[in-house]
């Protein structure tokens, strides 16, 4: 499998036969290079998106923080109100309650139009305190990173989520030939030698993969599991020949209440206030999550009200229906099958969305290590073939598309990602599709950053980049005091948490880019050791070739 | 001509074990999940842990075609698997 441009530093041991860790090194190096790019940009968002709600509540900055949580019954019901005014003909609405994470409440309706072209559903973000959507700028918020982490944007959904997939099991791949292919995987781990080049960066990528490796392999397993649908239908094609066969696996996997025909008789929905009040005290006065209603308004209607996602570690689906005009209890949903339930734990491993403070910054560190995983093994790729250039100063068209894509996929998606936050904070809100907008842009920078790399020195093009995401990520927080009304020092006091973390988190991340971009430069400046390197580099291949 | 004939040789049986990955490996994979089936489980958890294993089954399968000594063996081992599955597929569909 290295054919021509190989893996030159295992010599030795293509000429001795290729053994079984020779071939999954090459399978490890190819199936994570082919994919590579778009695993680290999935890996990125998808870190970020563990802070998803909370990004959401700093780019709505008009929509004041929930000093508590206000009543979920009360809310539900509210709003209950409000979709029977505004949206009166709906066959089905779905409610996310505000909790501890957000500050407003999410909901999701069908037209009723029918009309091609016309969307077949409504969505938008209401305040909990009027019932009424709410008056913010209008964006995506963290969502957009959240659904770019798993169907990217600018294709149909299908194709996406399909590639994300693909990306996926190519990462699985990767890991257990990673694995194999580093027996003394664990030795390697507490030989550690920094500043070595190649041998560091090799050593960084390793220490990152060993620390994370659970998680790693949890982490793109169970994202396969969330799709898992989509990517092998044929078990379910087989044994469902009806939708209402089909609907006994849905129920396993949502609250889901299928809608049932119409009755054309008028009823109006029953208090929903009160169906919240029991779910309240089942399973706690905040750990509501939905209330979900189907044909509202009419005789049939049925309402299911799910259980909030504190307190375990699954999403398999819990939740109490009932029926619309007389809000009667029909049927309490607490439990699925052996088989649903390990889906619904590996679900929820993957979002993560039952983790208190602590458990989330855990995963949002952990996965930062993942991405870093992923970006260093891109790196490392060329820092590899770089020495065994046959024409240093021309390298072959692979190597600098490598060496390209790698700086615009790692050091431009920073610059892109921070640039998206500040679409936010200058484009004036009441713009005609300004969600859009903001998307546009954080697109059309990281084109411009893919440009900025094609165009410089390989070298120069990484640090001007990581100096650029650095500076803007640095005067993120000046911008924000400057356009909001929650500047810092008033969010400190005001014990405005998630905007003092937000701007301190923009800090940190700026100082991680200005430390990656000095450390860039320097072995630029150092160009007289890297002859010296080149020296000692049968030795650290030797070495090298001991720990696999 | 020759340089053609050596260039199939040369490339040839790594391509086969490319082919054999991503398509021999899904396939698998995806009749993995149809024999399971045929278990004594109720349809629903049947149909859902078949989708649960089906990753780590392609994973493997993909793991097996590079690990092999040779493209046949890879093909080999990916068509006995199918073959001892086959049956318990087929008697489900």
């Amino acid at each position: 499998m290295t054919k021509g441009r190989g893996v030159k530093i295992d010599d030795d041991s293509q000429a001795a036969g290729r053994g079984i860790r020779q071939s999954m090194s090459s399978l490890h190096t190819w199936a994570a290079l082919l994919l590579g790019w778009i695993l680290y940009a999935m890996f990125l968002t998808g870190t970020v998106s563990y802070f998803k709600d909370e990004l959401s509540q700093w780019m709505r900055p008009e929509l004041s923080r929930l000093s508590e949580i206000p009543d979920q019954a009360v809310v539900a019901q509210r709003i209950a109100n409000e979709l029977g005014n505004t949206v009166p003909g709906t066959t089905q609405w779905s409610i996310r309650l505000p909790d501890a994470r957000n500050n407003s409440a999410y909901v999701f309706w069908r037209t009723s139009a029918r009309n091609p072209g016309q969307r077949a559903f409504g969505e938008g973000n209401f305040d909990p305190a009027t019932g009424q959507k709410v008056a913010s700028r209008d964006t995506l918020g963290g969502e957009f990173f959240f659904r770019f982490h798993f169907q990217f944007h600018y294709m149909p959904v299908v194709w996406g989520r399909w590639l994300a997939g693909a990306a996926a099991m190519f990462m699985l791949v990767a890991i257990i030939s990673g694995v194999i292919t580093h027996k003394r995987i664990f030795v390697d781990f507490f030989t550690f030698r920094w500043g070595k080049r190649q041998r560091s960066w090799l050593d960084a990528h390793n220490a990152l993969s060993v620390f994370g490796l659970p998680f790693h392999f949890m982490i793109t397993y169970t994202g396969l599991v969330t799709l898992m649908a989509l990517y092998m239908p044929w078990g379910e094609n087989v044994a469902f020949k009806t939708p209402a066969e089909r609907q006994q696996l849905t129920a396993e996997l949502s609250a889901f209440i299928p809608v049932g025909k119409a009755t054309g008789q008028k009823v109006p929905l029953a208090s929903v206030e009160d169906m919240v009040r029991q779910a309240q005290e089942r399973w706690g006065r905040d750990n509501v999550a939905r209330v979900n209603a189907v044909l509202p308004g009419d005789a049939a209607a049925r309402v299911a009200v799910t259980r909030g996602e504190a307190g375990r570690v699954s999403m398999s689906p819990q939740y109490m229906e009932f029926e619309g005009a007389t809000g009667k209890l029909l049927a309490v949903r607490d439990h699925v099958g052996p088989a649903a339930e390990t889906r619904g734990v590996f679900y929820a491993l993957h979002l993560g969305r039952f983790s208190d403070a602590v458990t989330r910054w855990l995963y949002f560190l952990v996965s930062f290590t993942g991405t870093a995983m992923v970006g260093t093994g891109l790196v490392m790729w060329t820092v590899k073939r770089r020495k065994n250039l046959p024409e240093p100063d021309r390298p072959y068209f692979g190597f600098r598309l490598v060496e390209r894509l790698n700086i615009a996929s790692i050091a431009g998606l920073s610059v892109a990602m921070t640039a998206f936050l500040w679409g936010n904070r200058l484009l004036p809100p009441p713009l005609e599709g300004r969600a859009d907008l903001e998307i546009n842009l954080f697109f059309f920078v990281w084109a411009l950053t893919l440009l900025h790399a094609l165009v410089r020195p390989a070298r120069s093009a990484w640090v001007e980049q990581l100096w650029m995401a650095s500076v803007l990520l640095f005067l993120l927080p000046v911008l924000n005091a400057l356009t909001t009304q929650r500047p810092l020092w008033h969010s400190l006091v005001e014990g405005d948490w998630i905007f003092v973390v937000m701007d301190l988190m923009c800090w940190t991340l700026a100082l991680l880019h200005a430390v990656l971009a000095m450390r860039t430069a320097r072995q630029r400046a150092g160009a007289p050791s890297r002859r010296k390197a080149n020296r000692q580099a049968p030795i650290t291949v030797a070495s090298s070739e001991r720990a696999g | 001509m020759n340089a053609v004939l050596h260039r199939v040789r040369s490339t040839g049986p790594l391509i086969s074990r490319i082919i054999a990955a991503l398509f021999g490996g899904y396939a698998l994979a995806a009749l993995s999940s149809v024999a399971v089936l045929a278990l004594p489980l109720s349809k629903p958890q049947a149909v859902l842990t078949g989708m649960l294993a089906s990753f780590l089954i392609y994973a493997g399968a993909v793991i097996w075609v590079f690990a092999v000594r040779s493209a046949l063996k890879a093909w080999a081992g990916l068509i006995i698997v199918a073959v001892a599955l086959l049956p318990l597929a087929w008697s489900v569909s």
